[in-house]
């Protein structure tokens, strides 16, 4: 048959689920995309015996009533994965094997998939170019100079290359939308607590949200659907009943009301970009959908105050990388002070240093008031901008970045510039509301772009739904030349 | 008993020091599992064998409440006579070392569990209440172990994240006899309630000693030095001491007193400077974002109040109202909750007040000399009760009791058995007496002449007399009355 891989892993179900292909068939052809794209450096580690073994298993006894029977799926590297490797992109972490499995990707075997390989993302999760990682740059598929994004660089990456059918990120202030924006996939932010956080490298514990990556609509429902669940390991879980996304995805979106936040159109912002979204508007007015222009007047705090609480959380959460138990430790260092330095110095990247010093100055004695005190109440009247306007409409449409994916090394000595690159995403992460990126068009240079649609709190349907008909009336497919093999 | 007066000051060669204490005590949570993993938290267990991936804080691992020790918490609350706060809030408190794997303790800071509460002492001096600022829940750190090897050190994770509840006393106390009473009282409050063992050899409770001293009449608090970690109330009795004596001696010599953090060596029977004001640790306490505010449903706060048992102050109360007892009897019978039990069921069998007299005397003498806790009496309560019974009823004087006490101890066997077959009975038939005495009178009939003509002192030397004749077993009271009839005739 035709290459199996530039399906969608809806189609590609269906193709197991008929026997066109085994899963060792479909494992071993993944193989081989991953074997002659090493040029885009997006796996950190591949389990290629283990998958194989694992599809040979599935063929051998076949389960089709499995919502993703066979399928063999690469995870970013910040998932817990019983003993494979897991390094956060971090030196720190170059050695570590750990004992258990995150929740998430336990989520995903149980339903029938198995491990491919772990992907390479920016250090910690802690980048919007994939061009902090240890293990190197991640290259965009849509073009050899350009970054996938970030932190999920690789996930989008090896999506977007056919190196996976589908795939999981992680998003703490946009690291799931903005990289499927920069590559032309779909990418979906859970409400916050949808998904478990257990066995997930922690960056920011109140923000940090898995999320899956995928190449359509149908495709998120389905692995947000395998993936997300109560899980009582995790304290800010959401106990609630599973939904079946997949089977209840509709593209019927008349009369739902779609708000524009004024405060989304951004000096500087390239005019591809704003027309983009005004095309998005047009297909989902055509679609019967109602256009409200709305206000969020906190929007423009809400850059400043991520990167607050962010990295207050992080300088916490990655203490305990310390060389003592796990992980790094320097041979240099006569005592434990200066192993501690000593190890942290050589076991972090820059960026990982800059958060962890930004995150400690504001949580240090007189300035925690000014600081992350404020900002977690500026959080606040983010969280209630968007609460008073979902009284009145279902959903938001904005784009996903400012910007199409930018060129390697263009922003690493800018990180302002870097962080703005995150402007649209981070409002969502702050206010813990789910938030989808679809692929909507390209700039002009034939960049993909991307346009986000944000929901109410545990209100994924209605965003997949209104994705899932934009989607089949937006016109827009994703082409990419395989030209690194 | 007579009230004495409050006499501890410092005596410095410009005046009268009195002596502030304010004391954290760490109270180890009585529960089967730590505060936020399953862990078991059973004591002695071999190095690092109690340790889950969260308690050594791996990548991902996240922390869970463990109901049971919230509940501890609370009631622990309600025996302090404090508020319970329905919202508080779990903070982490980074600094890096070696045996804090997370590299910050998990533990309440602005919005602790438990609010205001008091503690009531008894001493000699009258009752005085101690203010209860605070309690809250926190984890405990691992132990380093820097003695097994010359240039290593080992660390042992059982004790992370094991629940503590940190006691927070207002600067209320006044002497070291005041901090043993209140240790004491928190002591019996816990293990009264079942929420903590109090067992401070192996460290399930432990205290910071907070210690200014102030011109006696001064309203204004002197700086306080903070004196860590100390795990024994003698310990924190010298420390004290020890503490106090210094900082009237910087005042006298004009000079100023740091506020820091010192040690107590126990070997030098000193306290030492660990680390000054400025080099304190910026613990940059933030809510921890793994946990949600605890919310406690009011409901669940009144369960726990109902289904609290009666604590020390209240059965003191009783214990007087019922029993007969005395304010002092009463507080010492109350201190342990198995010696209540065990004096409530000698009081159900026996005369209250003689039950209390005799538990209070050669019991605990006995229990002391040997390092027993009541509950590994080799006199069971049923025993005790038929002896002081058989005092009671004059089966046997005082003298004999003492005797059969002992045998009992030894053998273990009932006290009518050991009167029996002892022949320890005592003399009480007034007819047998008499004769007795007159076989003694007649015999000594000088001594009879000398007693008629005024010398009373001898009376004592015919009680003695009847004594030795009936081998101890003559009852005293009925001796003296037909002694002194006798005399008279």
């Amino acid at each position: 048959m035709a290459d199996i891989t530039n399906q969608s892993l809806n189609d590609i179900i269906e193709n197991i689920k008929t026997k066109k292909v085994s899963s060792t068939e479909l494992t071993k052809a993944y193989v081989k995309n991953i074997e002659s794209a090493k040029k885009l450096n997006a796996f950190v580690t591949t389990t290629f015996d283990q998958a194989l073994d694992n599809a040979k298993q599935f063929d051998n006894k076949p389960n089709f009533d499995q919502l993703l029977p066979g399928i063999p799926l690469a995870v970013k590297d910040l998932f817990c994965t019983e003993n494979t490797k897991t390094t956060a992109g971090s030196n720190i972490l170059n050695n570590f094997i750990p004992s258990y499995e995150s929740t998430v990707t336990k989520n995903l075997w149980d339903h029938g998939s198995f491990l491919l390989g772990k992907l390479n993302c920016d250090e910690f999760a802690m980048g919007s170019s994939n061009e902090t990682s240890y293990y190197g740059n991640v290259i965009n598929p849509v073009g050899d100079q350009l970054v996938p994004g970030g932190s999920s660089g690789g996930s989008s990456s090896a999506l977007a290359a056919d190196l996976t059918p589908a795939t999981i990120g992680t998003d703490t202030g946009g690291s799931i939308r903005q990289p499927a924006s920069f590559t032309g996939t779909v990418g979906l932010k859970p409400t916050y607590g949808l998904c478990s956080r257990w066995g997930i490298v922690a960056f920011a514990s109140s923000l940090d949200q898995a999320g899956p990556m995928t190449k359509n609509i149908k495709d998120c429902a389905i692995m947000l659907e395998a993936m997300s669940g109560f899980d009582e390991k995790d304290s800010t879980s959401i106990n609630k009943k599973k939904e079946q996304y997949s089977k209840n995805l509709k593209d019927n979106i008349k009369g739902l009301k779609i708000g524009i936040p004024k405060e989304y159109r951004v000096d500087n912002m390239p005019k591809e970009v704003d027309e983009l979204w005004e095309k998005g508007k047009k297909i989902l007015k055509d679609l019967g959908a109602q256009l409200i222009d709305i206000s969020l007047p906190h929007t423009k705090y809400a850059l400043p105050t991520y990167y607050i609480v962010a990295p207050a959380e992080a300088s916490s959460n990655l203490a305990r990388y310390d060389g003592v138990r796990y992980g790094y430790r320097s041979k240099q260092g006569k005592d434990l002070i200066e192993m501690y330095e000593k190890t942290r110095s050589e076991g972090f990247g820059d960026e990982v240093k800059r958060r962890i010093l930004i995150g400690t100055y504001v949580l240090s004695s007189g300035y925690y008031d000014a600081y992350y005190l404020k900002a977690q109440k500026v959080r606040q009247l983010i969280k209630k901008d968007f609460d008073d306007s979902f009284k009145k409409i279902d959903a938001i449409l904005t784009p996903s970045t400012p910007s199409s994916a930018f060129k390697i090394g263009e922003k690493t000595n800018d990180p302002v510039s870097m962080y703005l690159n995150d402007i649209f995403t981070v409002p969502v992460n702050l206010a813990g509301l789910p938030a989808l990126s679809m692929p909507a068009g390209v700039d002009k240079q034939g960049h993909p772009l991307g346009l986000q649609l944000i929901g109410k709190a545990l209100d994924e349907q209605k965003i997949l739904n209104i994705g899932y008909a934009f989607e089949k009336n937006c016109g827009y497919k994703n082409e990419i030349k395989k030209w690194w093999s | 008993m007579s009230k004495e007066k409050f006499d501890y000051f410092i005596r410095g060669e410009k005046g009268k020091y009195e002596v502030v204490i304010g004391l954290e005590v760490h109270a180890q949570v009585l529960s089967k599992s730590k505060l936020f993993s399953g862990s078991s938290t059973k004591f002695g267990a071999d190095p690092n064998n109690q340790v889950s991936l969260i308690d050594s804080a791996f990548p991902g691992m996240l922390p869970v409440i463990n109901e049971e020790c919230v509940k501890q918490a609370v009631r622990t609350g309600l025996g302090l006579n404090a508020k319970i706060n329905n919202y508080s809030v779990f903070d982490r408190k980074n600094y890096f070392y070696a045996d804090l794997p997370q590299g910050y303790q998990i533990s309440q800071y602005k919005n602790p569990i438990v609010g205001e509460g008091k503690v009531l002492l008894e001493m000699p001096y009258g009752s005085k209440e101690i203010g209860i600022e605070r309690l809250h829940l926190e984890q405990d750190a691992g132990k380093s172990i820097h003695d097994m090897d010359p240039s290593n050190t080992y660390v042992d994770l059982n004790r992370s994240g094991i629940a503590l509840m940190e006691i927070v006393s207002k600067p209320d106390l006044r002497s070291p006899d005041e901090v043993n009473a209140y240790i004491k009282k928190l002591r019996s409050i816990m293990r009264y309630l079942g929420t903590c063992d109090g067992n401070m050899q192996e460290g399930s409770l432990r205290a910071d000693v907070n210690v200014s001293v102030r011109k006696e009449g001064d309203t204004n608090f002197g700086t306080r030095c903070e004196i860590k970690n100390v795990n024994s109330i003698k310990f924190m009795q010298m420390a004290i001491e020890y503490e106090a004596a210094r900082q009237v001696e910087l005042i006298e010599n004009g000079k100023k007193i740091d506020q820091e953090t010192r040690l107590f060596d126990t070997k030098k029977n000193e306290t030492r400077s660990m680390r000054s004001k400025e080099d304190a640790h910026d613990y940059r306490y933030f809510p921890d974002p793994d946990l949600l505010p605890l919310k406690l449903e009011q409901k669940l706060i009144d369960d726990l109040k109902k289904s609290l048992p009666e604590l020390p102050d209240k059965k003191k109360e009783r214990f007087v109202k019922e029993y007969g007892l005395n304010a002092y009897e009463a507080n010492v019978l109350v201190s342990e909750k198995e010696i209540s039990d065990y004096y409530e069921e000698v009081a159900k069998l026996s005369d209250k007040k003689l039950a209390a007299t005799w538990m209070m005397g050669d019991l605990f003498a006995m229990l002391n000399d040997r390092g027993l806790d009541i509950s590994k009496s080799p006199i069971s309560a049923k025993h005790f009760a038929e002896l002081v019974q058989a005092i009671k009823s004059g089966e046997i004087s005082g003298r004999i009791a003492k005797e059969v006490f002992e045998i009992m101890v030894e053998s273990g066997d009932n006290p009518k058995k050991i009167i029996e077959s002892k022949g320890m009975k005592q003399q009480s038939d007034p007819k047998e007496l008499e004769k007795m005495i007159n076989e003694i009178l007649s015999k000594n009939k000088d001594k009879v002449d000398q007693y008629k003509a005024g010398k009373e002192k001898l009376f004592g030397f015919f009680v003695g007399q009847v004594m030795k004749l009936s081998g101890g077993k003559a009852n005293p009271q009925l001796t003296n009355e037909i002694l002194k009839k006798l005399l008279k005739g």
